[in-house]
């Protein structure tokens, strides 16, 4: 089994992230990770999805995503030509004598502080999945509070686009 | 006998229709924009309209010319313009039957099949058959009413998320925000619901937009950027192809419903009998490939004919056309043709490589593919390239005539299901449409009756809905009112939807069915029989030893004749007599033996190397150097 990220662009319609989502469950996938918002036309919306499934049952749910009338284009993004980020909120404790040491990780990791209390600090991170694993691998001693997670956001390198092309000039 | 005279009843409904299809035919283009004259009596100035005004004058332009329904609340404001609409409204008795009845319309005609009902548990009952005609690809579209937008989400009164519920089952669906859609949801709708891979589209209107204000203009745009269905075949796949057919020594066409859908069986014949090649036709494709052609093996699968189930497994070369390779076709899919090359074209290419790997994938619609590959194999003859079947159309024709289809007379002296549906078949001849329940008795019809011409055989495949007869004929017999429907159903089909028969009677829409009465869920017991000890647990449906209900009553009090046969003597003239009755709807009570089973048979998960011809019989082909 490997990972694979697909972004799904879809017509800006109530309703359309179910059916997409539905899809995976009924055809028997596991989502790791959704992520959903507007694109640079706001009549089309950019769905990414991290699945772990081999190639060819993969392809049998693309197939029938490709199928959804709302959908307009879905394209598998290769880790070695896109970038990929996730983003983190994670609220650490942190007392006097510990905060020096957090912030030292913060900064290791070149995280943010974004909000600060008597006993904890909340930071921000983003980057890719395994950065983020080891930020938090690294904060977990200190006591992690609480944390929310984004999904995967993901796009390819260089200047072609995948929004490019008839069907969504269409749209 | 009391009944309705359908003379006073359906043709007065039949007179308006005909003098409304032959204004439409007469101005065509005024109907789009103008609407018929009763519309136009109805509103003063035909651009404003109510939300249901607009649906109705939606279908009126789209040429619908029949809606299954019932109404109820929240459907309620569309009942009122279709009270004066050219579109005849057919009064059902359960939603299921005005589902199953647009199916068998659709599947008769080719047309679009419409049924209606209201919100909740209107709506919900129309699920099964919404999944039926998804699983068979038929081109439906259900309009329900919803409960009004601001009640939405509220568990308001006969509220039901029908659009989420049948997400699954439906090609798409649409719930209405805004009275101003209705003409373009409308014409979406019927064109996804008929073009590409046909399927049920339904099309969700809360009772608020009904009865809002709103302007009818005609013909709207169609925005489905998202909606790219490919019709035509790649070239250089075709050209593979034919190539393959020319260089095979053992081919078969796997022949499916696609390509009755896509109007291609003129084009199959000419293919077939261009490259000799044996043809399969699945439950889904009989009469796309007339029964009696010399090349065609008959259906493959669970019970398939011995030499079509040999001809797919033997294959080296299987070019499957609108087939889908279906559990019921391949048995243990690991096993299925393991010799084979896979040729398979389909207009859906999420069908391509579903169950078996296609070594040459062709996308396409039905009709061009065969087209196509008439010319490219036409072209691969002329480069002299051909190849000999004589050796493979021996070794078939030697298991055709080992391993004919046929049945034993029951031992105990009772009626045949075999022989009466044979008989039914050969007096009702192939230009009848015969539509079967799920069961045994649709096994028998597929085997013994012979179906010469395309959509002349309806039934429950995919879904294989029990209570599918008798509104898929009712949909049928309108949609075809010249042409003779018999329904060929079971006693326990027959008590899931025989309601419909009371629409039929008071509509006049003369349905012939015929229940193959043995007294059990057959095909459930036959499995009882085989695999489950004989240990008939919940199956005898008391139809014989009670004879409760009694179909014959049960028939006149719905408004039908009701006819009962017991002997192979009497089998000929009641369904002549049945034959004989045009004005209203037939019922025979065929009391036949619970005993007969269907066979051939390829055990459920097993493979198809396992058939057996019989109880204990399995063919003897190992010896065979096939």
């Amino acid at each position: 089994m490997t990972m694979h990220t697909l972004s799904v662009l879809v017509e800006n319609k109530p309703g359309v992230l179910a059916r997409v989502s539905g899809l995976f469950s009924r055809r028997g996938f596991n989502i790791d990770s959704l992520a959903v918002g507007e694109t640079e036309n706001p009549d089309v919306s950019r769905i990414t999805i991290v699945v772990n499934a081999e190639s060819s049952p993969l392809e049998q749910v693309t197939k029938q995503l490709n199928k959804l009338v709302n959908v307009l284009k879905i394209v598998e993004l290769d880790p070695q030509v896109s970038v990929a980020r996730e983003l983190l909120l994670v609220k650490v404790r942190a007392d006097r004598s510990s905060r020096s040491q957090v912030l030292d990780t913060v900064s290791l990791f070149r995280a943010r502080v974004v909000d600060v209390a008597a006993d904890t600090l909340t930071i921000e991170a983003t980057g890719t999945p395994d950065k983020l694993d080891a930020l938090l691998r690294d904060l977990e001693p200190f006591g992690i509070k609480e944390m929310v997670q984004s999904g995967l956001v993901a796009i390819g390198r260089g200047s072609r686009s995948i929004t490019a092309g008839p069907a969504l000039r269409a749209a | 006998m009391t009944r309705p005279t359908p003379e006073t009843l359906a043709h007065s409904a039949r007179r308006a229709r005909a003098a409304a299809s032959a204004a439409t035919d007469a101005e065509p283009a005024a109907r789009t924009v103008a609407g018929p004259a009763a519309a136009a009596v109805r509103t003063p100035d035909p651009a404003q309209v109510s939300g249901a005004g607009s649906l109705v004058r939606s279908l009126e332009a789209l040429g619908v010319d029949v809606v299954f329904g019932i109404p109820g609340g929240a459907i309620l404001p569309a009942y009122d313009p279709l009270y004066d609409s050219t579109v005849r409204h057919i009064l059902v008795r359960h939603e299921q039957g005005a589902g199953h009845a647009a199916t068998g319309y659709a599947q008769a005609t080719g047309r679009v099949g419409v049924c209606m009902a209201t919100s909740g548990p209107g709506a919900t009952n129309l699920v099964t058959p919404i999944a039926d005609a998804y699983m068979d690809s038929v081109s439906m579209v259900a309009i329900t009413g919803q409960v009004a937008r601001p009640a939405i989400g509220t568990d308001a009164f006969q509220e039901a998320d029908i659009q989420g519920i049948t997400l699954p089952v439906t090609k798409h669906n649409f719930l209405v925000q805004h009275a101003d859609e209705i003409p373009q949801v409308l014409a979406e709708a019927f064109h996804l619901a008929s073009t590409g891979r046909p399927g049920p589209v339904l099309v969700d209107i809360p009772k608020d937009v009904l009865q809002a204000a709103t302007t009818f203009s005609w013909p709207p745009t169609l925005d489905l950027p998202g909606y790219r269905p490919t019709l035509h075949p790649h070239g250089k796949q075709i050209r593979e192809a034919a190539r393959l057919m020319a260089g095979a020594r053992r081919p078969v066409f796997y022949v499916g419903g696609g390509v009755l859908k896509a109007g291609a069986t003129d084009g199959l014949r000419q293919l077939a009998e261009l490259t000799g090649i044996p043809v399969v036709t699945t439950l889904m494709a009989l009469g796309a490939f007339p029964d009696s052609h010399p090349q065609h093996l008959g259906m493959p699968g669970m019970h398939g004919t011995v030499a079509a189930v040999y001809g797919l497994q033997k294959a080296d070369l299987i070019v499957a056309l609108g087939a889908r390779f279906d559990d019921r076709v391949t048995g243990r899919v690991e096993s299925f043709a393991p010799d084979a090359t896979v040729v398979h074209a389909d207009i859906d290419p999420a069908e391509i490589g579903k169950n078996r790997h296609a070594d040459v994938p062709i996308v396409g619609d039905a009709r061009h593919v065969i087209d196509e590959l008439i010319a490219a194999v036409t072209a691969e003859r002329a480069a002299g390239h051909t190849t000999d079947l004589a050796d493979w159309w021996h070794q078939l024709d030697d298991l055709r005539e080992r391993y004919p289809l046929g049945y034993e007379e029951p031992a105990d002296g009772t009626l045949s299901p075999q022989y009466v549906i044979k008989r039914l078949g050969e007096i009702a001849g192939p230009d009848a449409v015969y539509v079967a329940g799920v069961g045994q008795h649709q096994m028998w019809a597929s085997q013994f009756i012979s179906y010469e011409k395309p959509y002349t055989w309806l039934n429950s495949g995919g879904l294989g809905t029990m209570g599918y007869a008798v509104p898929a004929a009712m949909g049928a017999k309108v949609g075809k009112p010249d042409v003779v429907v018999w329904a060929i159903d079971g006693d326990g089909c027959f008590q899931m939807t025989n309601q419909e028969l009371a629409t039929c009677a008071l509509e006049g829409i003369p349905v012939k069915i015929a229940v193959i009465n043995n007294g059990n869920l057959g095909m459930v017991r036959q499995w009882q029989t085989l695999f489950y000890g004989e240990r008939y647990s919940n199956t005898d449906l008391g139809t014989h030893k009670h004879r409760i209900p009694d179909f014959v009553k049960l028939a006149e009090a719905l408004g039908c004749v009701g006819l009962r046969c017991e002997t192979a003597e009497d089998v000929d003239k009641t369904i002549a007599a049945a034959m004989e009755i045009n004005d209203a709807p037939v019922v025979i009570d065929f009391v036949v033996g619970k005993d007969a089973m269907v066979w051939p048979m390829v055990p459920a998960g097993t493979s198809n190397d396992e058939i057996m011809f019989a109880r204990g019989v399995r063919p003897a082909f190992d010896e065979d150097d096939i």
